[in-house]
């Protein structure tokens, strides 16, 4: 299995999710108020994270090439065990507790959806046919389905973006992707009837937030004031009024951008920024350079991916996206999120070093 | 490969066996290629996103800094009301007459309580809260934010207060709150005169002044209370606080103290003030007593009154629609805002004018009992139907003559009666410190024909002689009228307000007196109308010649009655009229005739004749006034040796 017998890794990857990861420590630090407690379960996760990558790079990418249907099956069983458990709580039902420590399946499903797809469009010729489109939509649509009857329609729309990601990656048609897009815009109606009124009021308040400023559009208008509030060079760490005077709604987690912003200003977050693109491009560069089909549909997707979650938060967080209650990748307090996106970066880096060692 | 064994390649799924042995990544040629561009256009689009984000991030902390700051300020502090003690209010002699009274309410924070059913039992044990109580304080409980304070009881006796107080420690978050409540220690003595304060409403303030009154929750209504309502109010301060989301107050940055208001010392006497307000008890009527040399009023009652404290506390419904439905109208300030006809209190105005009109004082004018305008035209009646004989003007003010006093209205004519009620101040606003004081009213021909359509007739001007008719007047009007008469033609404004008092620097500030001539009448013609009241009280054929005996100073006084029905021409006067329709008695005065200390005026409404009712009240009011202030002299002189 661990083919090389050489400790897989790559120092450009793991030291700038080491950036991100630091960032988001310190501002975590004051988020929670200097809470030494959360700072400390975090810590224990960034270390649980970085062996996860650190374990997940060391496997073959074809052993996970070969295991990606069986692990795709059993995600979307335990998907189901979920949502029929979740029947006997009330509200979402996310969580798996496994005893030691609880488990957000769809997370895994975020890695799952992404290998099935990859493993379907590796050998197939190009340029893909329609019926093995279809099979893709079927892949990323049940369990899609399964997150958002939860449900967590954060999660759902980013397991779409993955296998719209994967799939564009696998070379699908431009044609198929324009017809596919126009069967999404219809089904917009139908969506919108199945969503939750408190998920069509983020929506609507996210169009203009400042004609209900007491309501739902009092999250945003706050997080923007907290971010414009800042300026060039921030209010400096722990004296964001915005985030400690509680104006920031989910200060430590979804909105954390926001604190992020109004501590460390505009200069704070061009080094953050920059260092995400750091991590997706050199993720990108890692799938540019893969020899495999699989590979580069999968380092591609899920670096993609990656980078739409912080497309994403920060969207939403400075009012350009609804919200949709998506975590700040890497630096958002709590889930399982963290150890699903270093296992990603694990993968890909697995894939760096085998192309070195096949050169 | 040994997986594929177990997880076919999908191109073995559907059917294409041949490919199972052949290494996809050189089968499919053109996978590099297309994955590669396609990669690319990813890195385009991840870049072109972020620089979409990053320019919004731009425009929100550099394009649009610093109103976004301003809204962060905005946010984050607040300034909160810190409402100032409201001046206090007292007699001329020091007592009090309003003040603020400390009343102790129990308020929890939810979050801090430990045990809310225990402490529960608690109060309902040992500070009686009642079941009612609970469920209030249940209902306010109830969407309220759990750091608030919350009322849980009010109106706390000390005892209790004491009682919460050695036993706080075992209920963190229940605090005892001090609030200051206006309270009027006189209560219905002072209720016409000190008013009241009630709870600001829309109508009180407009948006100029609201901006003052933050965190103030009374304004004085009525009265001095609302006549000095710049004095007493103070300016309140303010504390600069940093508040969080929920509006909890997380530090305070600055403070500025609220500034006491002011102490008003006022004119009156209280003591005197009720012993003119017992007099009148059991009446409808009203009484002003004043200093004429200064216009300080000692008293100023009007009955019946009410307890001014029910409405500081929050008056109920009830008890409010019980005050106004009352048919003697509590609430109406008698003394200020009732118009009476003056009745024969003009007569010695008119008399002084007569004499400026070079009356002679000693020409007898024939009283038959009436008088009529021309040979068998209309009668007037005097009011004594046998008649008074031939009087002259002293006799005239003595006995009230109407017949004397309709033929020297004739020779004035209206605008001389106009003119000479004008000077003394009726017809108009005395300027007492009191809002919105009536005019009264004094006819002119012009007046007639404008309000009513009508010339004026010489009945009009019979009248006005005997002031019946369309002359009204207050009772403030017609004592500061009698204080002219007392001070020999010096106006004088009459007032409460004796001095403004800072309660930091206990300085005192005394208002300007304001005095204006009367220009009407010289000494000797102010002396003969003396005599002449003076007459009333000693004089042999006096009209209040009865309350005059055993007098040991003199008194001049002047009766009158004011008409509510003008009675037949020819009967009877009738003596079965309802209590309602009967005559206003009135009664002014002032004494030591000669050197005037004091003056009133009384009016006693339905009371029928002056003389009889509302004299004997001047009488013991004067008494008592003299023989205190006698008392009070030794009590400073013997002070005074003492010391």
């Amino acid at each position: 299995m661990f083919a090389g017998r050489v400790f897989r890794f790559d120092s450009v990857l793991f030291f700038s999710t080491g950036i991100i990861l630091l960032c988001g420590v310190f501002i975590l630090f004051s988020a929670s108020g200097g809470s030494t407690e959360i700072i400390f379960q975090q810590g224990i996760r960034i270390a649980i994270a970085i062996i996860v990558m650190l374990g997940v790079a060391q496997i073959d990418p074809d052993v996970i090439r070969r295991w990606s249907p069986a692990i795709y099956l059993v995600t979307v069983l335990i998907l189901m065990l979920v949502l029929a458990v979740g029947y006997v709580g009330k509200g979402a039902q996310r969580w798996l507790d496994l005893g030691l420590v609880r488990f957000q399946p769809a997370e895994l499903m975020k890695l799952a959806t992404p290998m099935m797809i990859a493993w379907l469009f590796a050998n197939a010729p190009i340029p893909t046919s329609f019926g093995r489109l279809m099979m893709a939509l079927t892949i990323v649509v049940i369990p899609a389905g399964l997150v958002m009857v939860q449900p967590d329609l954060g999660t759902a729309v980013m397991l779409v973006i993955s296998a719209i990601c994967a799939v564009v990656l696998a070379g699908i048609r431009w044609r198929h992707l324009i017809i596919l897009t126009a069967v999404a815009a219809a089904a917009v109606p139908f969506l919108w009837s199945q969503l939750r009124n408190y998920q069509k009021d983020r929506i609507l308040a996210m169009l203009d937030p400042w004609s209900d400023p007491l309501g739902m559009g009092y999250h945003t208008i706050q997080a923007q004031i907290a971010i414009g509030s800042a300026g060039m060079g921030g209010k400096g760490w722990f004296s964001g009024s915005q985030a400690h005077l509680d104006f920031v709604p989910e200060r430590s987690t979804d909105f954390i951008f926001a604190v992020f912003a109004e501590e460390f200003g505009f200069v704070g977050i061009i080094v953050l920024m920059g260092a995400y693109l750091l991590v997706t491009g050199r993720c990108i560069r890692i799938a540019y350079r893969a020899q495999d089909h699989y590979c580069r549909i999968l380092a591609g997707a899920l670096a993609l991916t990656f980078f739409f979650y912080v497309f994403v938060n920060v969207g939403m967080v400075s009012g350009i996206l609804p919200v949709v209650g998506v975590p700040l990748p890497l630096i958002s307090y709590g889930g399982t999120s963290m150890i699903t996106l270093m296992a990603a970066f694990g993968i890909i880096m697995g894939m760096h070093r085998r192309r070195r060692l096949m050169a | 490969m040994a997986g594929h064994l177990y997880f076919p390649a999908p191109n073995a799924a559907l059917g294409t066996a041949a490919l199972m042995t052949v290494d996809p990544i050189s089968d499919v040629s053109r996978h590099p290629v297309l994955g590669r561009s396609r990669l690319v256009v990813a890195g385009i689009l991840i870049v072109t996103l972020t620089v979409v984000l990053i320019e919004r991030l731009y425009f929100l902390q550099i394009v649009e800094h610093v109103r976004y700051r301003a809204l962060s300020i905005e946010n984050r502090f607040d300034l909160l009301p810190v409402p100032p003690v409201r001046g206090m209010i007292y007699d001329r002699y020091g007592e009090v007459l309003a003040e603020n009274h400390a009343v102790y309410e129990l308020e929890v924070v939810p979050e801090q309580v430990r045990d809310m059913a225990s402490l529960m039992t608690w109060a309902t044990q040992s500070l009686s809260l009642t079941e009612r109580d609970r469920k209030k304080f249940d209902k306010r409980l109830h969407g309220r934010a759990s750091f608030e304070r919350i009322l849980l009881k009010s109106g706390l006796s000390e005892e209790q207060a004491a009682r919460f107080a050695v036993n706080q420690y075992r209920f963190p978050g229940v605090a005892l709150r001090g609030r200051l409540r206006r309270s009027y220690p006189l209560g219905h003595v002072t209720a016409h005169v000190v008013g009241y304060v009630g709870r600001i409403s829309d109508k009180d303030l407009d948006a100029k002044e609201r901006s003052r009154y933050r965190g103030v929750a009374h304004i004085g209504k009525l009265g001095i209370e609302s006549y000095y309502e710049g004095n007493l109010l103070g300016r309140i301060g303010y504390e600069q606080v940093e508040t969080n989301a929920h509006g909890r107050v997380v530090r305070t940055l600055a403070r500025e103290p609220a500034i006491s208001g002011n102490h008003l010392h006022l004119t009156l006497d209280s003591r005197l003030q009720k012993v003119v307000r017992n007099e009148l008890a059991g009446h409808r009527g009203a009484a002003v007593v004043l200093e004429p040399h200064t216009g300080e009023i000692l008293a100023f009652v009007s009955m019946p009154d009410y307890d001014p404290n029910l409405f500081a506390k929050g008056i109920d419904q009830v008890r409010y629609t019980a005050l106004l439905q009352d048919s003697n109208k509590p609430l109406l300030n008698r003394a200020l805002y009732g118009r009476y006809a003056p009745g024969s209190t003009l007569k010695p105005i008119l008399a002084l004018a007569g004499l400026e009109h070079t009356i002679d004082p000693r020409r007898r004018v024939k009283c038959p009992g009436f008088f009529a305008l021309k040979e068998g035209g209309r009668v007037y009646r005097c009011w004594r139907k046998q008649g008074h004989g031939a009087v002259n003007l002293k006799e005239a003010l003595e006995q009230s003559c109407d017949t004397y006093f309709y033929q020297l209205g004739l020779t004035l004519g209206i605008s001389g009666i106009s003119e000479a009620l004008t000077t003394f101040g009726f017809g108009k606003q005395t300027g007492i410190d009191l809002a919105s004081e009536p005019d009264g009213l004094i006819p002119t021909a012009l007046w007639k024909q404008r309000r009513h359509g009508t010339p004026w007739y010489p009945g009009d001007t019979l009248n006005a002689s005997i002031g019946q008719g369309y002359i009204l007047s207050t009772p403030l009007q017609l004592a500061a009228a009698t204080a002219a008469l007392a001070n020999r033609g010096r106006l004088v404004r009459p007032h409460l307000l004796r001095g403004v008092e800072d309660p930091e620097t206990g300085e005192i500030q005394r208002p300007a007196e304001q005095v204006t001539e009367v220009g009407l009448g010289d000494a000797s013609q102010y002396e003969r109308v003396i005599e002449g009241m003076m007459a009333v009280m000693h004089g042999s054929q006096g009209t209040a010649r009865r309350a005059g005996q055993q007098l040991s100073y003199r008194i001049a006084a002047k009766t009158g009655t004011s008409q509510l029905v003008s009675l037949p021409q020819d009967g009877e006067a009738a003596k079965d009229i309802p209590e309602r329709l009967k005559d206003h008695a009135l009664f002014i005065a002032f004494a030591p005739a000669e050197r005037p200390r004091i003056a009133l005026a009384l009016v006693i409404e339905n009371g029928g004749s002056g003389g009889k009712i509302a004299a004997p009240m001047a009488r013991r009011i004067f008494d008592y006034y003299f023989v205190e202030r006698l008392r009070r002299a030794n009590l400073k002189e013997s002070r005074y040796v003492r010391g």
